[in-house]
């Protein structure tokens, strides 16, 4: 069971870029490379240790500055082979270096304490990396380019499918190394030192301790996805360890699911998905983005992968079928109150950017934002949308809970 | 050499005293149980001899080893081990792992990332001994924080006795059980105390007469008498503190 899952695992990033072919897609899966490893390795620390974290981009993005300097190193005095597939380790050990300077100070305390001082070193060195220009770069960041040197068997790493297999390759490593992680003593300390401290030092841990190793780990990893980053992008600039980096992977991780290992894989995709292709479509997808993780910690918890899974429970006893009716109707539901939720909110955006052009293409249809039929109509949809979601649910969770009661009754 | 022994221990919240100096010296191998009426501190007792709080005055030595001062992990270490009154488990972790995660310093492993957990033969072992003695087998995969109230103060005994300690401290184990469940209780203490150093607070008075070798009576934050069942029963001061008709009827029990 578990080797399929990575066989499986292996076989779908490797046939990746067929399924969706062009230069976009390619784009986005790499992004989604780089953000896995980011997003695995802050579960580390709040799914797995119980530390809610506001400045993990910290370590990404410093293990991604020390990257550009070495990248830039070698592409002025190198005359052999370049070690770029190697170049990941620079930017992860560089990430435990840091972890293990700031780790020091934030893993002394847990719980908000733990998380104010995260934020606060966040901040500074946020601060620092715009102060200190030259090492820096400041706001424009460093830039560089990963085809200096001489290339191994041609692979130059010019073209984006050969960064995609390098992304590929270390984001495949890293998900083993860190499901590995969690099966060791360290790894289950952490889930005791998350689930009740007290009780860890009695059983005879040091929880601060625990704490930092599990701290310096995360940021190793944190440090690789932060050198993969740097050399897709050839730049690495103060957004790179910025709140927003921080925010984001927060986010991400929740979203999928931190009770889970697995979540955060999940979550990164939706994530970037999120992030890169929606943002084609709308100006609008950072409150479409907000308002999904609103609706993810109010009603869904455990992530897209709690939801999974109860899916998973459900067709392996047999009765996913009986729940086929009130999801489809839920679906139903969504969909309508999407759709005047997408109206209201795209035409808010025409209207407020007096740069852009109340004409707007909604669902094949030409709508103009200055109509108020289209408004009345956008509300109307979303209202209804609601009201059927309210009953809609009802009717999910009360079949839910007969289903449930079938399966106890037939285990009984 | 006493397995434990404190010398005029003494604790005070601000200017509250809730320790008033007291010594005990609990022989290896000696079941000792503390009782008082509610308030005497015999928790507080407990949380300075785990290391839960530091002491204000005197000390505390564990197999001649001074350990006044230490932290609780340094203590556990050490071989001394404690439960909780209030259930103190690992409430998302299963059974299984929660005597896992008791048994991994006693046997080495410390902080390491480099050991398979699934591999560890001894300490796999050990926890599944522990998980046979306490009666979870069946429960085993089940997170810790959805067992009975019942199961979890066995599950809470289970965590105490796993990493071996030679010194044992038990906060009520008994404390709110039914009473088959007590006699279950009772029974498990027995058994996993045998050959160890047992101290345990205790307010059922059938438990305390019927497991205890010997017995110190706290009140106010002081030891007014220590000696066998046999003598504290029979001791007028203690009846006037704090037993009278309990102890009566513990007898006749």
């Amino acid at each position: 069971m578990g080797k399929t899952i990575w066989i499986v695992t292996a076989l779908v990033m490797l046939a990746a870029p067929w399924a969706f072919p062009g230069g976009f897609a390619l784009t986005l899966l790499t992004q989604m490379g780089t953000l896995i490893i980011f997003a695995l390795s802050y579960n580390m620390l709040l799914g797995q240790g119980g530390m809610l974290s506001f400045g993990h981009a910290v370590y990404s993005g410093l293990g991604a500055y020390i990257t550009v300097h070495a990248l830039n190193a070698i592409g002025k005095s190198w005359g052999w082979v370049t070690p770029l597939p190697l170049l990941p380790l620079v930017g992860g050990f560089a990430g435990l270096a840091f972890g293990v300077i700031f780790g020091y100070v934030t893993t002394k305390k847990a719980g908000t304490t733990f998380a104010m001082i995260s934020l606060g070193i966040g901040e500074l060195v946020y601060a620092c990396v715009l102060m200190f220009p030259g090492f820096f770069g400041g706001e424009a960041g460093i830039s560089t380019n990963r085809t200096v040197g001489q290339p191994l068997f041609g692979i130059t790493f010019g073209p984006s499918i050969q960064v995609y297999y390098l992304v590929a390759a270390w984001c495949f490593a890293c998900m083993v190394a860190m499901y590995a992680l969690t099966q060791t003593p360290l790894g289950r300390m952490a889930n005791a030192v998350r689930d009740n401290p007290e009780r860890a030092e009695f059983v005879g841990y040091d929880t601060q301790k625990v704490r930092f190793l599990q701290l310096v780990l995360s940021a190793f990893f944190a440090g690789i996805s932060g050198a993969l980053s740097c050399i897709n992008f050839e730049i690495v600039s103060a957004e790179n360890v910025s709140a927003i980096r921080s925010g984001g992977v927060l986010l991400a991780a929740f979203i999928g699911g931190i009770p889970f290992f697995f979540g955060p894989v999940i979550g990164a995709i939706v994530f970037i998905f999120f992030v890169a292709a929606l943002s084609g479509f709308t100006k609008a997808w950072l409150l479409y983005l907000g308002l999904f993780f609103c609706i993810m910690v109010l009603y869904a918890p455990g992530g897209i992968a709690s939801l999974f899974l109860m899916q998973i429970g459900l067709a392996r006893a047999g009765r996913l079928r009986r729940m086929a009716l009130p999801y489809a109707l839920a679906a139903a539901a969504a969909l309508v109150a999407l759709a005047g939720l997408i109206g209201l909110v795209e035409s808010v955006y025409r209207l407020s950017d007096v740069t852009s052009d109340p004409q707007m293409v909604l669902f094949g249809l030409e709508l103009n934002a200055k109509d108020p039929a289209v408004w009345i109509g956008s509300g109307l949809l979303l209202a209804c949308g609601l009201l059927a979601i309210r009953f809609a649910s009802r009717t999910v969770v009360a079949r839910w809970d007969a289903v449930q009661q079938e399966l106890k009754g037939a285990s009984a | 050499m006493s397995a434990l022994e404190l010398r005029d221990v003494h604790k005070s919240f601000g200017s509250t005293k809730i320790i008033q100096g007291v010594s005990l010296s609990i022989a290896p191998g000696e079941r000792h149980a503390i009782i008082g009426p509610n308030g005497a501190g015999k928790s507080t007792l407990f949380n300075l001899v785990s290391g839960r709080f530091p002491l204000t005055q005197g000390s505390i030595h564990l197999n001649g080893e001074d350990i006044t001062g230490l932290r609780p992990f340094e203590i556990n270490r050490k071989g001394l081990s404690r439960s909780f009154q209030v259930t103190n488990i690992f409430h998302h972790l299963t059974v299984f792992e929660n005597l896992r995660c008791a048994v991994l310093w006693a046997h080495g492993y410390k902080y390491s990332f480099w050991h398979r957990l699934a591999k560890l033969g001894g300490v796999n072992r050990r926890a599944e001994e522990v998980l046979q003695k306490i009666g979870l087998r069946s429960r085993a995969g089940v997170p810790a924080g959805t067992l009975s109230y019942a199961e979890q103060r066995a599950l809470e005994i289970g965590v105490t006795i796993a990493g071996g300690a030679t010194v044992i401290l038990l906060d009520e184990p008994t404390a709110g059980m039914s009473r088959t469940e007590t006699a279950h209780a009772v029974e498990l203490i027995r058994q996993v105390s045998q050959d160890k150093t047992l101290v345990m607070v205790e307010h059922d008075m059938g438990v305390v007469f019927d497991l205890a070798d010997r017995i110190s009576v706290l009140v106010y934050g002081e030891v007014i008498a220590t000696g066998t069942p046999a003598e504290i029963r029979g001791n007028a001061a203690v009846q006037e503190a704090y037993l009278g008709t309990s102890l009566a009827q513990a007898a006749h029990a």
